[in-house]
């Protein structure tokens, strides 16, 4: 039942896949504007390019995982589902594991952008791409509850942000702070220890969200 | 497959905020049947089928669906009924192949009578196409191939001849009957009276959310 819900959702992203390019786009066009907020010094740039990166993924993230659940109410198609039966927590886990792959290629296609907008860049490129996909894993699972809770409501756009980003703020702190370490050096190996907070915090997030999916969805 | 009650619903009720749209509705509904639900807008015929069919929960009274309660045991619910509801439940940027192979998929079903299931609709030709490209009376044809997928041991059909041309009554028709052949139950709720009654046994009008009248299809008040 997962394998099926995958597949339908990496085919619906593949078919909507120009949508992606905008929010790379606005992610880009963020991580600029941000940098105008600090100025030309590159040591400054340097310090905050970590920051920044997780700033601009996460408001590129909002538009994924609001427009992750566009298809499923334009025909009442979710519903449709649920009632085959499909099990809401394999619909959720397809969906939420689509979402965290198409924000981990997010993460890394602004990668080349931080690094030359900042100058921040590095030779532990393995670390970074793990850190990018454990903090978009805790980016993905609470986002797509909340983008289901909030798909009805006129105001998703706002109201999804407003309940992702208080929750999140333990995975993003933990994100922030290993991709600095990375980029800046970890002398005192560091970074691991808040992969393993990042790694903690995501086991949380997948199976509460996984729980709680099916309440959300259903009446 | 038929049974003695495929359908049974006493004193089922739900309200939308204040509104009873399903005031008090009991029937039965032997195995292999086929009911026409009619009466006017508002009345609750869809919501009886969405009820039926769990994808709303009742505020009242119960329905038991092949013996499993619609609330209590809804996912066994789930795999004997079919709903063709007003929403197509169909993904817009997928072709109509692709729709229905996200169906087989969940159901764990082969896909390999896709094709024949969009010729029986007359969408063989526009199998590859998206269902965004789809006219009203398609994307209605491509729904009720999604049900035919689904073999369902009980089928709902709400409103069925809704936006669908001639041909696609006479499909409806030959589907309906098809179904009962194979010992479906079949609900249409239809404003359709004299088509529907034409292939249905027994009738049942609705008005403000109860039954105003039931008896055989051949005998149904025609206003």
């Amino acid at each position: 039942m997962l394998i099926a819900a995958l597949r339908k959702e990496l085919l619906l992203q593949w078919r909507s896949r120009a949508q992606f390019m905008a929010v790379f786009v606005f992610g880009a066009a963020a991580l600029l504007l941000f940098s105008f907020a600090v100025g030309p010094v590159a040591e400054m740039l340097r310090q905050f390019s970590a920051g920044f990166l997780w700033l601009g993924l996460l408001l590129s993230s909002t538009l994924t995982l609001a427009e992750s659940f566009h298809a499923e109410m334009e025909n009442r198609a979710l519903e449709g589902l649920l009632l085959l039966p499909a099990n809401p927590r394999a619909l959720y886990y397809g969906k939420a594991i689509a979402n965290w792959l198409q924000l981990t290629l997010l993460g890394i296609a602004l990668v080349p952008v931080m690094v030359i907008l900042y100058d921040a860049g590095t030779t532990r490129v393995g670390s970074l791409i793990v850190v990018i996909a454990l903090g978009t894993a805790g980016l993905s699972a609470p986002g797509t509850l909340y983008a289901a809770m909030t798909a009805q409501v006129r105001s998703k756009q706002t109201l999804l942000p407003l309940l992702l980003f208080p929750l999140i703020v333990p995975a993003l702190l933990a994100s922030v702070k290993a991709t600095s370490l990375i980029i800046l050096g970890d002398p005192m190996n560091q970074s691991s220890a808040w992969i393993i907070l990042l790694v903690a915090f995501d086991a949380i997030y997948w199976s509460l969200c996984g729980l709680l999916f099916g309440r959300v969805v259903e009446e | 497959m038929a049974t003695s009650a495929d359908v049974d619903a006493k004193n089922l009720a739900r309200r939308y905020g204040r509104r009873w749209a399903l005031a008090d509705v009991s029937f039965t509904l032997a195995g292999g049947a086929v009911l026409m639900v009619a009466g006017p807008n508002g009345s609750g015929k869809s919501t009886l089928l969405r009820t039926l069919s769990t994808a709303v929960r009742p505020d009242g009274g119960s329905a038991r669906i092949g013996g499993f309660d619609v609330v209590r045991e809804r996912e066994d619910v789930r795999k004997l009924v079919a709903l063709l509801s007003h929403a197509s439940y169909l993904y817009d940027s997928l072709t109509a192949k692709q729709n229905l192979a996200v169906v087989a998929d969940h159901l764990g079903r082969s896909r390999a009578n896709i094709d024949a299931l969009l010729d029986r609709v007359a969408l063989g030709r526009r199998a590859d196409d998206t269902v965004a490209t789809f006219s009203a009376g398609m994307r209605k044809r491509l729904s009720f191939a999604r049900v035919l997928l689904q073999e369902p041991r009980v089928a709902m059909l709400d409103e069925p001849y809704g936006q669908l041309d001639p041909e696609g009554f006479v499909l409806v028709e030959d589907v309906v009957r098809e179904l009962k052949a194979g010992g479906t139950t079949v609900i249409i709720a239809t404003h359709q009276l004299a088509r529907a009654s034409a292939i249905a046994d027994e009738a049942m009008l609705l008005e403000a959310g109860r039954v105003a009248w039931r008896g055989k299809a051949s005998e149904v008040p025609q206003r």
